[in-house]
């Protein structure tokens, strides 16, 4: 399938985001977007039972940018998508505040769907983050811990390695 | 070469970045992180368990038998954990 490649928006910033005015933006002015579907992560104020008091996200400057790009030129080749934006944040974050965000917009919902989730499996296991928690130790000190890699979220990025052979929308 | 680390790879060994010349026998991303594990504790630290290491080479990711030839920057680190 050859879809046409439209304009992506793909950010990676220390700045909070609007995920609410960045979907709009997808669809401003625009009559033959039919879905769109936007996903938004945000820190949660407790991992693992803990209370956690921030999160902080490092990355690979460079690489993680080439890394998400690559990401969306598969999925606008894979469904025929008429927007995305990606919006990843990096450094560190309070519980409440928002990590990450995925729009993508489509004529149909399951292609919205679809590669909405597809990014976000690959964001979580391909692209270059890290996560480290700080948990409250004390009055004084605060304990440290890098996330460890679920081998859950592997499993979900792998069920993308076989390209679908038909797209359960095709016929409407 | 240039040799990034990052996340607890870092923390391990202390550093950020550095500027290595392996032997001309280091010829794969495997073979490197041998030779760096040999560099003293902190590296045998970060390195002590290198099937759970990541690389990447001028910035895309590779395997342990990916060769280094002609490359600029290799990075090692945890398997990832974003989104």
């Amino acid at each position: 399938m050859t879809a046409s490649i439209v304009a992506a928006t793909v950010r990676l910033q220390r700045e909070p985001f609007d995920a609410a005015a960045e979907a709009t933006e997808l669809r401003r002015g625009r009559t033959d977007v039919g879905a769109l579907v936007t996903f938004t992560g945000i820190c949660r104020g407790d991992e693992g039972g803990k209370p956690l008091i921030a999160l902080m996200l490092e990355h690979y400057p460079g690489m993680a940018e080439a890394e998400v790009e690559r990401h969306v030129v598969e999925a606008q080749q894979r469904w025929p998508l008429l927007g995305v934006t990606v919006i990843h944040r990096y450094g560190r974050l309070e519980p409440g505040e928002e990590i990450v965000m995925v729009a993508t917009a489509a004529s149909h919902r399951h292609d919205a769907f679809a590669a909405a989730e597809f990014l976000m499996d690959y964001l979580k296991t391909r692209a270059p983050f890290w996560k480290q928690v700080e948990y409250a130790g004390g009055k004084a000190w605060v304990e440290k811990r890098w996330v460890e890699a679920k081998a859950s979220d592997d499993a979900l990025a792998d069920r993308w390695a076989e390209p679908p052979s038909k797209r359960p929308d095709a016929a409407e | 070469m240039k040799v990034r680390y990052f996340a607890w790879v870092r923390e391990r060994i202390g550093k950020e970045e550095e500027d290595i010349d392996p032997p001309a026998g280091v010829a794969t991303v495997g073979e490197l992180m041998a030779w760096l594990s040999r560099r003293g504790d902190e590296y045998a630290h970060a390195f002590e368990n290198p099937k759970v290491i990541r690389a990447a080479l001028d910035r895309s990711h590779v395997r342990a038998d990916a060769a280094l030839t002609g490359a600029r920057e290799i990075a090692f680190f945890p398997p990832m954990t974003g989104g």
